[in-house]
């Protein structure tokens, strides 16, 4: 096992529960920290910071941030932090929040600089207002920036849009996309908004009452029909496909998945580019055999490996796409009456039909 | 000025000295205080902020008295008095400052407490996740946030030790150009009947509370504006 990135272990009495998760986090991409409220997430990221302090360990690239006998204080760790709400210093201009934390030395190397944070976040036309004046979105992405600027080597959000209306959040997340791709250090993103740990995660922590439930892949733990994650209404499975070709004459969109091939409506793109795709679990339903008359462009073959029952007459299914062993896994919802109509069993083939799939930034 | 003589300026010049002296020794010594009442945890800390607030509610002869008894000759001022050959702090301008101090104390604590508190954690723990120790957290982001706290805290002192009467006369006598103050120097010109005098110094006192009240509130205005 490696030891860059984050491991963590934080235990302790928490209001009604007690606290008591380990997890480790890869060493770049966003790891979430997803749970329903009061399930003990902020604690984890602020236990992470220093801000609060329980019994446990913390490791960052080898380093020890606490331990059994060591406990770095706050501000001498290299964390960047966004808080729920923005929580800039209302007596500096935006300038000043955002170099507050900045280094006195330009960072060399791979750090970012003034421009280039203010470039990616949109704040040029912001940086001699003074917070009062802002809106909501501009604040917080001054807060993120202010967040960077300081060169941490991990990056910790606390549902840094929560506080925010639908289309503030619309207008942030491509940001959030962005500042992903571009940084190469592990982002811890808390939020109970699987929407948005669906766009920017590749990694999950799933918590409830203190515990974590499970961590890994973000696929994996949604396709995973033991976890609470698939029987939710919004049960979704998403994962990174490669752009194989555009036709232009439909306006489709090919795509390489693990064991199959997607069509998609879409704008071209250029082939080899990396596409984040979305697929719900009330979007796919089964056949037992090729279907030559449906409107539904996508009809993967796939074998079936799981199925778990929601309540009385619905269930949802596990399926891996492809023959093969590598394909990746989706779910669908489908009614008891089908299953049994259709004469489906686990480990059979059957034809995985797909009506909806959408698209994000990989 | 016909008829009116030179000594009335005294007075005015001592307690402008006296005001800026304990002021500023109140800002030094009740920021601390402040910043601790506002941010301990200790069971203890409402004992504390019990005893700085004593003086609103103690007759000012109470705390002359006992300031009286502990500066003399037989008390802990004594003690330090003697330390330069003197015998006692009483009747002397360092036991009028001293008296001033405490008297005043509150009116400074306890808007800085207040600024302190309503600032919460949250912008020092921002400072901290900034790198930010926590002496620089306090002086680039406590110290500008609390600061109309502060500006009410200085001039409720400045203002409340030129308006103090009982707790001079207990421990400051009423010895001319070394202790003897403005409202010491009112009730010594009416007493002697010099009633133009006492309504010179008297109105000139009105016009003072009236000019600091009016200034006090519109600062406080304009940083509610700034804040918004």
């Amino acid at each position: 096992m490696t030891d860059r990135g984050i491991d963590a272990r934080f235990n302790g009495q928490l209001g009604a529960f007690a606290l008591d998760a380990a997890f480790r986090a890869p060493a770049s991409g966003v790891t979430a920290l997803f749970g329903p409220s009061g399930c003990g997430k902020t604690t984890i990221l602020r236990c992470l910071a220093g801000l609060t302090r329980l019994s446990g360990r913390c490791l960052v690239d080898g380093e020890v941030w606490q331990d059994d006998t060591a406990f770095l204080p706050p501000f001498r760790r290299p964390i960047g932090y966004v808080f729920q709400e923005a929580s800039l210093f209302q007596h500096l201009s935006v300038r000043r929040n955002l170099l507050y934390g900045a280094p006195r030395t330009p960072a060399s190397g791979d750090g970012l600089g003034f421009d280039e944070v203010v470039d990616l976040l949109g704040l040029t036309k912001l940086a001699d207002r003074s917070p009062g004046n802002l809106s909501g979105g501009e604040r917080q992405r001054v807060a993120i920036g202010r967040a960077l600027l300081s060169q941490p080597k991990v990056l910790l959000m606390d549902e840094p849009l929560s506080a925010l209306d639908r289309a503030t959040k619309d207008e942030i997340l491509p940001f959030l996309e962005r500042l992903r791709d571009r940084l190469f250090l592990p982002i811890v993103y808390v939020s109970h908004d699987m929407a948005e740990v669906e766009r920017l995660a590749k990694h999950l922590v799933l918590m409830e009452n203190g515990r974590v439930v499970a961590a890994g892949d973000l696929a994996t733990l949604q396709s995973d029909p033991g976890l609470p994650l698939a029987a939710s209404r919004e049960a979704a499975v998403v994962f990174d496909a490669v752009v194989e070709r555009y036709d232009a004459a439909w306006g489709l969109l090919a795509l390489r998945v693990p064991g199959g091939e997607l069509l998609v409506p879409s704008t071209p793109v250029a082939p080899a580019t990396r596409r984040r795709v979305r697929i719900a679990a009330a979007d796919v339903s089964l056949l037992t055999e090729p279907q030559q008359t449906s409107s539904i462009l996508n009809a993967l073959p796939a074998r079936v490996l799981a199925r778990r029952p929601l309540g009385e007459n619905e269930m949802v299914v596990t399926l891996r796409l492809g023959a093969g062993e590598d394909g990746v896994r989706i779910l669908a919802r489908i009614t008891r009456k089908s299953w049994e109509k259709l004469g489906i069993v686990e480990g059979k083939m059957v034809w995985a039909q797909v009506k909806g799939v959408s698209l994000a930034q990989a | 000025m016909d008829g009116i003589s030179d000594d009335i300026w005294q007075p005015v010049a001592l307690t402008a000295e006296l005001a800026v002296v304990t002021t500023a020794l109140l800002l030094l010594l009740g920021t601390p205080v402040a910043w601790w009442l506002a941010r301990s945890k200790a069971w203890w800390k409402e004992g504390v902020a019990t005893l700085v607030a004593m003086p609103i509610v103690l007759p000012p002869t109470v705390l002359g008295f006992y300031l009286l008894v502990a500066l003399g000759p037989n008390g802990p001022g004594g003690a330090v008095a003697s330390l330069w050959g003197g015998r006692t702090l009483a009747f002397s301008f360092a036991g009028l400052v001293i008296g001033s101090v405490l008297y005043s104390m509150p009116f400074v604590v306890q808007p800085i407490r207040n600024a302190f508190e309503a600032m919460g954690e949250r912008p020092l723990e921002v400072a901290a996740t900034l790198r930010a120790s926590p002496r620089r957290a306090f002086w680039t982001v406590a110290v500008p946030l609390a600061l109309p706290g502060f500006l009410t805290g200085a001039v409720l002192g400045f203002a409340h030790t030129v308006g103090e009467f009982g707790v001079v006369l207990m421990i400051g006598g009423n010895i001319p150009g070394k202790t003897k103050v403005l409202s010491v120097a009112i009730f010594d010109y009416v007493e002697t009947s010099r009633w133009r005098e006492a309504n010179i110094l008297a109105g000139g006192m009105v016009l003072f509370a009236f000019a600091v009240i009016l200034a006090m509130r519109l600062v406080e205005r304009r940083f509610a504006d700034v804040a918004r």
